[in-house]
């Protein structure tokens, strides 16, 4: 090969980089393991890892995931393809892609879902972005969150969104029911270009999504959904919101078949109604014909993405999470409208059922009234820190500290129990608190 | 490539205007222009009533290869736009000069800006060509 | 042959049955919040979703199937063993938020990444957050504003960015509030530096840059761009799109660089997964270490083993904050850690030296065989550009007709139409893992495409025949949307 290139050996291939910049050697690289020496590494380390029974929520969900979903998301030519500029090469990819969004269209009631982005956060953040851009008739670059949207969501948005001059504002949180105090919304000053409502909120608690959506709207504001795609199958869609629908709806995928994984990689899904489809950032899939009228799909509406627009284009992303889009289009293939109801309910029954048990402790009371989907908080009666640790000593992460996120609820602690967790799971749990707080 | 309506002024960004018998100009995109572009798959309107800035942006037009904006020739206010072409974006390829007109509007003053006529124009495209 | 869509292989009433609970159970949400439509999700039965996702896969070109010189792309051969270790159990069941007391195993790999990570590029501070290599520009960009606007510089608003740049380049610019200056590459592909001397001033927040360029040549005025650069008050941003051409042998970090975000599916050969997920890690120099994006893995050293643990708000005062719900694409860094563990530090070096060997031998050999190469009097760094201007003029080829070709030949096509600046061209990178055979073959099935479109070229133009579907009608799917099915 060398003799082909006209060279003497391989160095002479770098020779149009200064020499002072080559390097002799890499310092802090270790010498390279073999298979076998990286498995017993990584079996070790995972191996210190497992174990405890996991009740914790706030955005991330443990369901089961059929041993079908990432055996056929793993196949080879799935794992290693490529992004499908070539259409003609790729249409496994981009006919998986169109069902997703054919799914994701009918789970939020909306007209057209984009291929996905990188998780629920940086979803709301480009969500934003494209309610300033779509909502003309205001110059407000003033986002109003609902009290139950995910704080860090808020955190990320600002860090995205906020050079481009937004501001991210929040209703305040109403302390008997969880829910948020709009009565701010009705005076209508300072109308916002959108309003962001979490459905259920991170405390797992359900806003009234029908007033809210309509007094939005009434202001001028655009409406933005985020939604958890499981409780989709029994809960109100976002198009459905109100008398007009919420316009762009997203949230985190990764319930969908994506293993927790110490957070991520996970996917944001993205939804809007038809007038705003030259908004929505990422990639697109559209069903088409070839040449022979046979039906086919392709990458569409890709003048607005950034290799073709720039500076102008409608976000920088050239990703999309292609792998756990596929996962996720197998998982709601297999479970169907039923069997994620199946999913819904019985996660919602888990989680009652374990607060129920839980409450009957003493020190132990409900944080918030009314229905909540899987998650539920509770009031404790000494600071929460310590008993989630003696909890975790035992096996049981028993949920997050709310005094970390939420300070004025006092000393208050968030659970979640999916599907997964048996009777007996609970009963574990009931015990060790009832223990640890006597 | 097809001739040159004589009684259009044209900027280096590849536009036309005609001035019409009220006043008003009538904007939009040459031959030229669509050619490059490809067939166009949407046209984004201003809306009627709209204040414009020369040089600023008036439209946008897309096709599967590019969105490209279309700058307001001069200052003025949107009196029309050509709705046709929400449906039917071809109009613009098919017709440059006549259906696919995109906009027109009152000039705030009768200067026609940075405008050439035929001849200059066709100068550029020579230019550009070579 | 069209595979139907899974919904019209639903028939009602039918699905998996052992993969949801047994029962639906009893909901006491009220009627208000509840949906009165159930969602139109397909209903088909376990056998049947295997068999619709096996045969959708088998349509596609992949790396394990196919030769893929996508330039810029980086495909190499993703091993196997680093998804079956980052899908461990221990590791793909474990909550973002679980204590990291609970969570060593991990944090140990992710520490020992970030460590690897500044080594290899010569950078002082590592964040593996940012979640695709567009997300780490934004990183990488919005760092740079901070540290101006820390310093009492607000006004320094402009980025400059050669002609050349990747499109997420302008577009992160764009995102970050910035304004674009846009700089003319010379015609031997190195940036020009009188039009840089010209460009930068007390507006400028910095360059963005790729070295080896999008051209697929090294910078080689490096050096002098980083002096006037700083020296009117700019940072230097390094997209490190190709930093498969120089790992091990140079490291961003000598080359003055203030930032640099790396795309860890493209160099360290973690899965494409037909769009994502990527990792767009950023590498810090001094200047803007406080300003890295949140969480990052520190270590505690003690008397037993040492500590790992999150970094946050609080340590990191200065953060431009979280860019993502949790700490990035966690099962993505495990696969990188996996691979770069298995090269280690001569895998390393091994890797710049053959990519860069492959990419010349099959620039030679192409060549030799009559095609027109962008820049001819340039070593290729680990991809090289042809362009077709030539046979598009006297054949009417274009570099389109060639990707559609080559399909039918048994090989994806390079990457097409980028950079903008060369006409008809094709930038091609063959990557390490690929054998001088199957060059070759690419290289003969290149001559083969020149050689049809000389006896015919009409049907040349009807290419890709051996496909799933012969080309698309793209006019159409922009005019006519149809994104979604409807019954």
């Amino acid at each position: 090969m060398l003799v082909a290139i006209g060279v003497p050996d391989v160095e002479s291939l770098f020779d149009e980089i200064p020499k002072e910049l080559l390097i002799k050697d890499l310092d802090g690289i270790p010498d390279a393991l073999g298979e076998m020496e990286i498995s017993r590494l990584m079996r070790a380390r995972a191996a210190e890892d497992s174990g405890p029974s996991c009740f914790i929520g706030a955005g991330a969900y443990e369901h089961h995931i059929p041993a079908v979903v990432w055996d056929i998301a793993t196949r080879g030519e799935f794992y290693s393809a490529y992004t499908p500029y070539q259409a003609e090469a790729s249409q496994g990819t981009l006919q998986t892609i169109y069902e997703y969004q054919s799914m994701i269209a009918s789970l939020t009631g909306l007209d057209a879902s984009n291929a996905s982005l990188y998780d629920g956060a940086s979803a709301l953040a480009e969500a934003a972005l494209m309610a300033v851009r779509a909502n003309r008739g205001t110059k407000s670059r003033r986002i109003l969150l609902a009290a139950g949207v995910n704080g860090t969501y808020r955190k990320v948005a600002a860090a995205i969104a906020g050079s481009q001059g937004l501001t991210f504002d929040r209703l305040p949180l109403h302390t008997g029911t969880g829910t948020s105090d709009f009565s701010s919304l009705r005076d209508g000053s300072d109308a916002p270009v959108a309003v962001v409502i979490q459905q259920p909120g991170f405390f797992g608690t359900l806003e009234s999504i029908h007033e809210i959506t309509d007094l939005a709207h009434s202001q001028g504001a655009l409406v933005i959904a985020v939604v958890n795609p499981t409780s989709l199958a029994i809960l109100e869609a976002p198009g459905c919101w109100g008398e007009q629908g919420a316009d762009i709806a997203c949230g985190e995928g990764q319930p969908l078949g994506v293993p927790l994984s110490s957070g991520g990689p996970y996917f944001g899904f993205m939804a809007c109604k038809n007038a705003l489809i030259r908004q929505m950032p990422g990639r697109i899939v559209g069903r088409t014909t070839d040449l022979d009228g046979n039906p086919g799909f392709t990458l569409t509406l890709q003048a607005r993405e950034q290799h073709i627009r720039r500076s102008k284009a409608t976000s920088n992303i050239c990703t999309n999470q292609g792998l756990m889009v596929t996962a996720a289009t197998i998982y709601l293939s297999l479970l169907g409208q039923e069997g994620l109801a199946r999913v819904a309910s019985t996660s919602c029954r888990r989680t009652e059922e374990l607060v129920e048990m839980l409450c009957a402790i003493d020190g132990v009371d409900h944080l918030f009234g009314g229905p909540h989907f899987h998650e539920c908080g509770l009031r404790l009666d000494r600071p929460a820190g310590p008993v989630l640790d003696a909890l975790a000593a035992r096996g049981i992460l028993g949920g997050i500290d709310l005094s970390g996120t939420n300070p004025e609820l006092g000393n208050a602690l968030l659970v979640c129990a999916t599907e997964t967790k048996t009777k007996a799971d609970l009963e574990a749990y009931r015990d060790a608190l009832r223990d640890i707080m006597s | 490539m097809s001739e040159l309506p004589g009684d259009l002024r044209f900027t280096g960004e590849h536009e036309w205007l005609r001035k019409e018998e009220d006043g008003s100009v009538t904007i939009g995109i040459t031959d030229h222009a669509q050619s490059a572009l490809g067939d166009l798959v949407f046209v984004e309107l201003p809306e009627t009533g709209q204040e414009l800035e020369a040089g600023g942006e008036m439209a946008v037009v897309e096709s599967v290869k590019a969105a490209s904006d279309v700058y307001a020739p001069v200052s003025g206010t949107v009196l029309e736009v050509n709705s046709a072409l929400a449906d039917d974006p071809e109009k613009i390829n098919a017709d440059p000069y006549g259906e696919g007109w995109i906009v027109r509007m009152q000039p705030s003053d009768d200067d026609m800006g940075d405008t050439m006529d035929p001849d200059a124009y066709q100068e550029l495209l020579d230019d550009l060509e070579s | 042959m069209h595979e139907p869509l899974i919904f019209e292989k639903s028939r009602r009433g039918r699905r998996a049955y052992a993969q949801a609970p047994a029962e639906r159970a009893e909901c006491t949400i009220p009627a208000e919040f509840l949906r009165d439509e159930p969602p139109m999700l397909p209903e088909a039965s376990e056998l049947q979703v295997v068999r619709h996702f096996t045969r959708l896969s088998q349509q596609n070109f992949s790396i394990d199937t196919h030769f893929y010189p996508l330039g810029s792309c980086t495909m190499k051969y993703n091993p196997r063993a680093c998804n079956l270790l980052a899908m461990l159990p221990g590791f793909a069941s474990r909550h973002p938020l679980g204590p990291d007391r609970y969570g060593q195993g991990f944090l140990a790999c992710m520490h020992e990444l970030q460590e690897m990570l500044k080594a290899v590029t010569g950078m002082k501070a590592v964040s593996l957050t940012p979640m695709a290599g567009a997300q780490g520009e934004l990183t990488g960009v919005a760092m740079i504003r901070a540290y101006h606007v820390a310093r009492g510089e607000p006004h320094r608003l402009e980025v400059i960015v050669p002609d050349a740049a990747h499109g997420t380049n302008p577009a992160t610019a764009t995102m970050c509030g910035c304004v674009v200056r846009e700089l003319p590459t010379g015609s031997d592909g190195d940036i020009d530096l009188d039009a840089l001397r010209r460009a930068v001033g007390p507006n400028t927040a910095g360059i963005m840059l790729t070295n080896p360029s999008t051209l697929g040549v090294f910078e080689r005025n490096i050096t002098e761009v980083a002096a006037i650069v700083h020296a009117a008050g700019g940072l230097l941003y390094y997209d490190g799109a190709n930093l498969n051409a120089i790992l091990g042998k140079v490291r961003p970090g000598d080359m003055e660089f203030d930032v640099i975000h790396m795309n860890l599916h493209k160099t360290f050969s973690t899965p494409h997964g037909g769009g994502g997920p990527g990792s767009g890690a950023v590498g810090v120099g001094i200047r803007l270490m406080p300003f890295l994006p949140i969480p990052i893995v520190g270590k505690r050293e003690g008397k037993g083993d040492p500590e790992y643990f999150w970094l946050s708000e609080e340590h990191m005062p200065q953060s431009i904050g979280r860019l993502s719900g949790f700490m990035g694409n966690a099962g993505v860094l495990l696969r990188a850690y996996v691979y770069m563990r298995m090269l280690g530090r001569d895998g390393m070096r091994r890797v710049a030296e053959f990519a860069t060997l492959n990419a010349n031998y099959l620039m030679a050999r192409l060549e030799q065989a009559g095609f027109e190469l962008a820049y001819p009097g340039r070593r290729a760094s680990h991809e090289f550009i042809v362009t077709l201007k030539r046979q598009a003029k006297s054949l009417n080829l274009t570099a389109m007709d060639v990707a559609k070709a080559l399909l039918d030949h048994g090989f994806h096509a390079p990457t097409t139409y980028f950079p903008l600046l060369v006409p008809e061209c094709l930038l091609i990178e063959p990557t390490e893992t690929e054998t001088r055979e199957m060059m070759d073959r690419f290289a003969d099935a290149m001559i083969a495409i020149v050689r049809e479109a000389e006896t015919d070229i009409r049907r040349l133009k009807g290419a890709p025949y051996t496909m799933p579907v012969r080309r698309l009608d793209d006019v159409k799917a922009a005019r006519n949307l149809d994104l979604a099915w409807k019954p």
